[in-house]
Parts: C-alpha cells; sequence; structure tokens
C-alpha cells in the first residue's frame, strides 16, 4: 500500500499535541474504575492502573509497534482471489526504523503507545475487586504486545480491513478514526474475557443467584474522572482522525462531535434512570458519558454534529439496558461497567459509522469489522487470558478478596482512617 | 462447550472472510457475511451458556 499523504506542519503539531493529551482518557477511566470499586481496593485499583499503563507501553515498543505498521511501510502480504490481503506489519522491533520527527509515522506510533495502553487499562474495570496486580500486568502484556497491535493494523495500519474499499469497493474501507474499534471494542472484549475467568465476586450473588448491591465507593472520583476522561477523548479522537481519517479532517468538527456524543449520552442514561426508577442514577449517568466517548469514535471526522447526537442517545441508552442485562440475566459480574460501555458501545460506534455513511458498501465494511472483533478478537483474548489463568491464576484468594486487595497484596490501605469492613465485622 | 463456542466463532469470522474473498457482488457478500455472523452469534450464545452459573452447578 502506497503512503498516506503527509500532515502539514500545523496539522502534525496539533496532532502531537492532541496524543499529549490522550493519556487523560487513561487516567479518567483509571479514576472512575477506581471509585465504582470498593474503598478497600482503590489504591489497588490505582496502581493496577499505572503499572498496567507502564506495562503496555513498554510491550507496544518492544513488539507492538512492529506488527501495527504503518501504511506504507513493511508489511506480511497474502494473496487470496487474487488481491492483495495485509496480515501484519513487519516493522523492526523496539521502534527501530521509526525517526521520531513529526512525520506521521511517527506520530502514529506515539499515538499507538497511547491506545495500547489505554486499551490495557478498559479491562481493569470487569476485574475490579477481585483482580491480581501480576495477573492484570501479564494479561496487558498480552493485549500490548499481540491483540491490539494485530487488530490495529488491520483497521489503522493499511491492513486488510483498511483496504476493504480499494480492494472489493466497500465504501472507503474500514473507518475507525479515534478508535471505537481498535482500542475500546479491544479492551471492551478483554474486559468481557476477564469478567467470564474471573467470576463474580463473593456476594455479588446469593444462592438464587440473584444480584446484590455493591455500589462503588466514591461518586465524586466517578464523575470526576468522566470530565478527566472527555479531555483525553477530544486529544485521542482528534490525533486518530488526522493520522488515519485523510488530509480533509475539520478539527473542530472532531472535538464537536466527541463532546456532542458525550453529552447526549450522559443525558439519556439519565432521562431513562430517572423515569425508571424515580432519581437519575450517577454510576448509570456516568457510564452513558464515557460510552457517549466511546461510540463517537468511529466517525467523530465523518458525520455531522446532529448524527453525533443520535449515536450518543443510541448509546447512552444501550448502556443503562446493558449493564442490567448482563448483571441480571447473564450473571456477568462488571463492576466499572467495562463491558458495556467500551464493547457494546464500541460496536455501536462502529455500526453507526457504517450506517449514517454516503458510501455505497460502507455498512459492510464496518459489519466485518464487527465480524472480526466478535470472532476473532474475542476467541483469540478469551483464549490468551485463560491461558494465562493456567499458569499464573488471576483471581486473588478468598481471604485476600474478604481482607481487601489494598492491605492483601499492597499492605497499605487508600483510607488507613476507615479501617473496619462490613465483610469483617460479619467474620468475627 | 466452551472449546466448541470458541471455534464456532472462529468459523463464522472464517465464513465472512470467505464472503468477501470469493463473492462478486455486494448482495452476494453481504449474504455469507450475515450467515457468518449467525454462526458467530451461535458461539457467542454457546460462550454465554458456558458461563452461566446454574450450568456450572450441573453434576
Amino acid at each position: 500500500m502506497t503512503s498516506p499523504p503527509a500532515l502539514g506542519e500545523a496539522f502534525s503539531v496539533l496532532c502531537l499535541f492532541s496524543i499529549v493529551v490522550a493519556p487523560c482518557a487513561a487516567a479518567g477511566l483509571a479514576i472512575v474504575n477506581a471509585g465504582l470499586g470498593r474503598s478497600r481496593n482503590a489504591a489497588h485499583a490505582m496502581l493496577s492502573a499505572l503499572l498496567v499503563l507502564g506495562v503496555a507501553a513498554v510491550v507496544y515498543c518492544a513488539i507492538g509497534f512492529s506488527l501495527q505498521g504503518y501504511p506504507g511501510r513493511a508489511a506480511h502480504i497474502l494473496l487470496a482471489g487474487g488481491r492483495p490481503w495485509d496480515w501484519a506489519g513487519a516493522d523492526p522491533l523496539f521502534f527501530r526504523g521509526i525517526s521520531f520527527d513529526l512525520s506521521s509515522a511517527s506520530l502514529a506510533a506515539l499515538f499507538g503507545m497511547f491506545a495500547a495502553s489505554l486499551a490495557a487499562v478498559i479491562p481493569l474495570g470487569s476485574g475490579a475487586d477481585r483482580w491480581r496486580l501480576g495477573a492484570a500486568c501479564s494479561s496487558a502484556a498480552l493485549l500490548a504486545g499481540l491483540v491490539f497491535p494485530l487488530f490495529a493494523h488491520w483497521a489503522w495500519g493499511g491492513g486488510w480491513l483498511a483496504q476493504l474499499g480499494v480492494n472489493y469497493g466497500l465504501g472507503g474501507g474500514f473507518l475507525d478514526a479515534g478508535g471505537s474499534a481498535a482500542i475500546q471494542a479491544v479492551g471492551g472484549l478483554g474486559a468481557l474475557s476477564i469478567a467470564w475467568i474471573l467470576g463474580p465476586r463473593r456476594g455479588k450473588y446469593n444462592s438464587e443467584h440473584m444480584p446484590v448491591a455493591i455500589p462503588g465507593h466514591n461518586a465524586v472520583f466517578v464523575l470526576f474522572g468522566c470530565l478527566l476522561a472527555w479531555i483525553g477523548w477530544s486529544g485521542l479522537n482528534l490525533a486518530g482522525a488526522l493520522l488515519f481519517a485523510g488530509p480533509q479532517v475539520r478539527p473542530p468538527l472532531v472535538v464537536v462531535n466527541t463532546m456532542l456524543s458525550a453529552v447526549c449520552a450522559a443525558l439519556a442514561a439519565a432521562g431513562i434512570t430517572r423515569t425508571r426508577f424515580g432519581k437519575p442514577d450517577a454510576s448509570l449517568c456516568a457510564n452513558g458519558w464515557v460510552a457517549g466517548l466511546v461510540a463517537s469514535s468511529a466517525s467523530c471526522a465523518s458525520v455531522r454534529p446532529a448524527i453525533a447526537m443520535i449515536v450518543g442517545l443510541v448509546a447512552g441508552a444501550l448502556v443503562v439496558f446493558s449493564v442490567e442485562w448482563l448483571e441480571f440475566r447473564l450473571t456477568v459480574d462488571d463492576p466499572g461497567g467495562a463491558v458495556s460501555v467500551h464493547a457494546l458501545g464500541g460496536l455501536w460506534g462502529i455500526l453507526a459509522a457504517g450506517l449514517f455513511s454516503a458510501a455505497q458498501g460502507q455498512w459492510l465494511a464496518q459489519f466485518l469489522g464487527i465480524a472480526t472483533l466478535i470472532g476473532f478478537v474475542l476467541p483469540l483474548i478469551y483464549a490468551l487470558n485463560w491461558l494465562l489463568d493456567r499458569v499464573y491464576p488471576q483471581r486473588v484468594s478468598p481471604q485476600g478478596e474478604r481482607q481487601g486487595l489494598d492491605l492483601h497484596e499492597l499492605g497499605a490501605g487508600a483510607y488507613p482512617e476507615f479501617m473496619s469492613h462490613n465483610d469483617d465485622l460479619w467474620q468475627r | 462447550m466452551k472449546i466448541v463456542a470458541l471455534f464456532l466463532l472462529l468459523a463464522g469470522w472464517i465464513i465472512a472472510l470467505a464472503a468477501v474473498a470469493l463473492m462478486q457482488s455486494t448482495a452476494q457478500r453481504a449474504a455469507f457475511a450475515l450467515a457468518g455472523a449467525g454462526v458467530e452469534v451461535l458461539g457467542l450464545g454457546l460462550l454465554v451458556r458456558a458461563h452461566m452459573p446454574h450450568h456450572e452447578d450441573r453434576p
């Protein structure tokens, strides 16, 4: 594949600035997850996020980018049906071959490192309160070193999904400017695998398999995390759009669409919970907000603001029902709502980018992306985590879960002045 | 059961890929891709059932 046209100097600087802001998205998610978990696991949740970010960045630097690559650079290509199928990047390891100037490939490598880290943080939401620190870091290494770069190559690195338009006339190829698929859905499916492999928290389901409410310990953290994530997502979507959506990108439109999608999703979640429960639910509104950000990513550069509002409204409504459905019907214990927000929100964002596109066959390209996420990424990520669990058990011991991960794994709590827990009293 | 579910997911994806590579018209591709997605839904349903607690309780 030929290289995409180079960004101008102004757009390159804007892209670099946007990438530098993007880690706020991971910081926001980390605070949201800590707030939605129990107080006895708060320090563990934040430290897990920090270490997972670090492991993901190192592994991505070592091997991730060599698999992901960038359009126009070396790649592994198969011929099928007389057409090229670009399966994986073939860049050197450890970012060798990247000049780290303001070239698009350099910016893509930097963006990829932050994107891989963000994707690796997402499963912490579903594994909260029972996922061992070492296991979370090992799982992050698998995600950032193999699963994320492979899909990112297909979607962003000139891979076969991106080439569906050129090779098979399916619209403009797979659209995923800000990473609804490559970051959010990949991370969300990782979260689903982790929730399944770890199983529910102790006491989450009673003997009749009915869920027991375990409220988050700090709603202020959760809502502040949403605001922080909004800043990060604006950078993430803008950088992704500049790098992967072509030179016709209009930066203000990307930022406006990102914001409108988030606020409409939060409003939809607030309206639905107000109607159903009599009062708006803070944690579901927060989940709605983040789901709006997630869903905005795929189409942030290509739709009008009114469409971005529709995308957000649907994402916000979807997340409210999905959280309940997963918890009550499927008995998936997902304290941070990561599966509903990132997997379902991401899949909706990808589909919306196809449904609201005028290009012929675009919906089929998006549909193939969804089929790839569910049919390839989910089995891969599940199998990798299952194997890891065989080698290195991922779930903390029952004693550690009862004691709290802060004391059990770190030796000190986040809130030392509040020592007693209901379960400790119950034990006596 | 979980392994069968994972293989069904992969099989559905391969059908969808084959649809793109082998079919000529968009309608044919869409039909086969939808068939692949159907197989994936079966696999996903099986995977969900395999993780339901009442399934694990069975002897």
